[in-house]
């Protein structure tokens, strides 16, 4: 470093030999004079420092690094883009609203797969937001200190949790369990909300593989994602607010209900955003469970089901060229969508009050 | 000071020393212990619980035609609720009530998310057991074993073998990438840091089977190369490096900024901060970042599946052929119509759950302090340093100062001498 020895012309010829050359934007009068508004006054002296060739390479190193993920994220939105482009061009803009899935015919789309996922994410979500809500207010507000960190590691722990883990799970140890809750559902509800209804409910395999214990398995997925989120939301909640509210004499519930819930709002509802997103996203669990179907499933108890993702995990194999790019435009697809619900809950999040405080 | 009660213990049956004000022995100040349980509470609870068990069990199993293990615990919870706010309307006023009613849903949820982890778990392992019981299992590959062979032939050599080294390999990528990216948000920072942090944010959400089908796209069909392990640590590579990017750029954010400035202070290029300062201090977050990153790549399945292919076969080349890993294992097994093969596929899961527990509970370990924070060892060092420093000089207050020394104790990390600094060799010429 001490190679910078070549001493500038000037007043400053010191100064630059110790912090390197003066960036440009310096006036050539010397540093004395740089910011200070009367040369003669006791003005503090700005100091730029130049930067040393090693932290040129460090910064340019390191910058390269932080860039990548631009190019890993642009490589495959091109990829998947151009393997898909012939799919595309075959099917042109019908490939969002088809519901047959007939490559063979040049007849397919997502239209059915893509509603029957997100059919799937909502199930999962119905079931996952109230728990992982209420879990995240008693893990912030309820439990006490030394239980809190073991139910944030076991919180962490599920959503490690790998999924075919879960897949397995759902597919062996729930299916049974969950289909006398179905068929209750089916036969006392069916009347009343017709989509619960299911044909030919005396036999069992017809509430087997349906996108309702899928969303269930799918449920358990999102839940820690939508919970540590929110206990991080809701611990962040002022204390001000909260002794103010007991101060005025309310409850414990009533210093949830209005300083916490009211605070986190912004947080749970980005929350809620990402676990949509991983929820569409998600695939063996889902490939696992469902028996898959092209066409959309009013009916979510009953069996078949379908999810983008399920279609590319269970489909992967096909050695026909235009099979194969059709799968890449389904996959660009749920590229997209995942990536603008991410972009949106991002915005929500940084938006509200209780993001803006826990903004990493 | 009196600590203010929190709630209004008058309702409550007044026990010992719930809500009644008592003189601390130990501070010296007169405290109110609010929101204990007193024995009203716990025996409405207990009742209310036994009493729409009965009731539930009764109904549900011998009168009502239901049957199914989950509709008997919501039905079961949701009888409880209705029983509890009964009980507590009869003794409290609505707010109490109110107020009991929402602990007790609050609490149940979490024990729901609980129990359903536990029953994952323990679920897994009772079914894995089975087959991780027979001695053959993690020994040998599937290469001889047919769909109908019993447990004592087959096993899952090669699903480990492969979860292993791509779990390694993507390691090897995902982690200097990943690290180095978070320094570059936190340290280089820039116009660009945040658009860098929201593409990263994204990336952490790209659902897995697209990282699989991009490796399909690029590595396999575009460049021409053969279904490889090393293609599918590629994939996990794509998965694995948000993860790590973000839990480190927390981590190295929390680094406290005088110990930046004091490298600084001493001469110390920015380089040479960040190797010898931040990084080595940040060091237990940045392994906890690493080990759970590993721990979500090694149970991906998609990426996986749509880049490895399968084989039977041992396969300890992660560039040449098709290598199995234990997800993939489980995903192909479990689909056999035989029951030993899915016991097999159970015994994957479980080795798979166990390498997953392994690296949770080694990240938890390692990463149990903050940032300059030290470890409880090195801390007993330093009070006895004290202690010892102390007695030598004074010894009257040595005891005191050692028992209560958690003042905030000196960095973790100690930079090393830096000679390469931006100052010249010439001496300094005399004004």
């Amino acid at each position: 470093m001490s190679a910078v020895s070549a001493a500038a012309p000037g007043a400053g010829g010191l100064v630059d030999e110790v912090f390197g050359p003066p960036p440009p934007q310096l006036p050539p009068s010397g540093p004395a004079s740089g910011g200070a508004p009367v040369p003669g006054e006791q003005a503090p002296i700005p100091i730029i420092p130049g930067v040393s060739r090693g932290d040129r390479v460090f910064r340019a190193v390191f910058r390269s690094a932080g860039l990548s993920v631009f190019v890993i994220m642009g490589l495959i939105a091109l990829f998947l883009a151009t393997r898909g482009a012939q799919a595309l061009r075959a099917t042109g803009w019908s490939f969002l609203t088809e519901q047959r899935w007939q490559t063979a015919t040049h007849r397919f789309g997502v239209g059915a797969v893509l509603l029957d996922g997100i059919i799937i994410a909502l199930i999962a979500l119905v079931i996952a937001v109230p728990v992982a809500l209420c879990a995240a207010v008693y893990i912030a507000e309820y439990a006490p200190a030394g239980l809190r960190r073991l139910l944030i590691s076991l919180i962490d722990l599920m959503a490690a949790v790998p999924s075919i883990v879960y897949g397995l799970w759902g597919l062996i140890f729930l299916t049974p369990r969950v289909i006398g809750f179905e068929a209750w559902l089916s036969s006392h509800l069916g009347g009343v909300l017709p989509f619960l209804k299911v044909r030919n409910e005396q036999v069992a395999a017809s509430f087997t593989q349906s996108a309702f214990i899928a969303g269930v398995v799918v449920a358990l997925m999102v839940i820690p994602i939508i919970c540590s989120l929110s206990r991080e939301v809701f611990s962040q909640a002022p204390t001000g607010e909260r002794e103010g509210a007991y101060a005025l004499g309310s409850t414990r519930w009533g210093m949830v209900r209005t300083v916490v819930l009211p605070f986190g709002k912004g947080g749970v509802i980005g929350a809620v955003m990402l676990g949509f997103g991983r929820a569409m996203g998600e695939t063996i669990a889902v490939a696992l469970i469902i028996s898959p179907v092209f066409a959309i499933s009013t009916h979510p108890l009953q069996a078949g089901g379908n999810s983008i993702s399920a279609l590319i995990a269970l489909r992967y194999g096909e050695s026909d060229k235009l099979a194969l790019s059709a799968l890449m435009a389904a996959g660009l697809v749920l590229f997209l969508i995942t990536l603008l619900v991410n972009m949106a809950a991002a915005a929500v999040i940084s938006r509200s009050r209780s993001g803006a405080a826990t903004n990493e | 000071m009196t600590t203010v009660t929190t709630k209004a213990a008058a309702t409550a049956t007044p026990a010992a020393t719930v809500g009644t004000p008592y003189l601390d022995a130990d501070s010296g100040q007169v405290l109110v212990r609010p929101g204990a349980i007193t024995a009203a509470d716990a025996g409405s609870l207990a009742g209310a619980a036994a009493g729409s068990l009965g009731l539930v069990w009764l109904l549900y199993e011998r009168i009502l035609p239901f049957s199914g293990a989950l509709g008997f615990w919501v039905c079961w919870y949701v009888a409880f609720l209705a029983f509890y706010w009964g009980i507590a309307r009869t003794q409290w006023e609505s707010r109490h009530v109110r107020e009991k009613i929402a602990t007790a849903v609050f609490t149940g949820a979490g024990v729901l998310v609980v129990a359903v982890l536990a029953d994952l778990i323990g679920y897994i392992g009772w079914r894995g057991a089975k087959a991780v019981g027979h001695g053959n299992f993690l020994t040998t590959d599937m290469q001889r074993t047919g769909p109908l062979d019993r447990l004592d032939s087959g096993g899952i050599l090669h699903a480990m073998i492969g979860s292993l080294e791509q779990l390694g390999l993507a390691t090897l990528f995902a982690v200097p990438l990943g690290i180095a990216a978070a320094v570059f948000m936190s340290e280089v920072g820039g116009r660009l840091a945040q658009p860098v942090r929201t593409v990263v944010n994204a990336m952490t959400a790209l659902p897995s089977i697209v990282a699989g089908l991009f490796v399909l796209g690029s590595v396999i069909l575009t460049l021409g190369y053969d279904r490889s392990g090393f293609a599918a640590s590629l994939a996990l590579t794509v998965m694995m490096m948000p993860i790590v990017t973000r839990a480190s750029e927390v981590v190295i954010r929390v680094v406290p900024n005088t110990l930046r400035e004091a490298s600084y202070a001493l001469g110390g290029s920015q380089w040479r901060t960040v190797w010898n300062v931040v990084l080595p201090t940040a060091r237990s977050g940045l392994t906890t970042a690493i080990l759970l990153g590993m721990a979500r790549a090694v149970g991906e399945t998609s990426p996986v599946l749509l880049s490895a292919g399968f084989t039977p076969r041992k396969n300890a080349n992660p560039f040449s052929g098709q290598q199995v890993s234990l997800p993939l294992y489980v995903w192909n097994y479990v689909r056999y119509p035989q029951e030993d093969m899915k016991v097999r596929a159970f015994g994957a899961a479980l080795a798979l759950m166990s390498i997953v527990l392994i690296l949770f509970v080694a990240a938890r370990v390692a990463g149990g302090r903050r940032p300059g924070e030290l470890s409880r060892r090195s801390l007993r060092r330093l009070a006895r340093d004290r202690a010892s420093g102390a007695s030598d000089a004074s010894g009257a207050s040595a005891p005191a100062t050692s028992a209560t020394s958690t003042a905030p104790p000196p960095p973790a990390a100690r930079p090393a001498p830096v000679t390469t600094a931006v100052i010249p060799s010439r001496p300094e010429p005399a004004s």
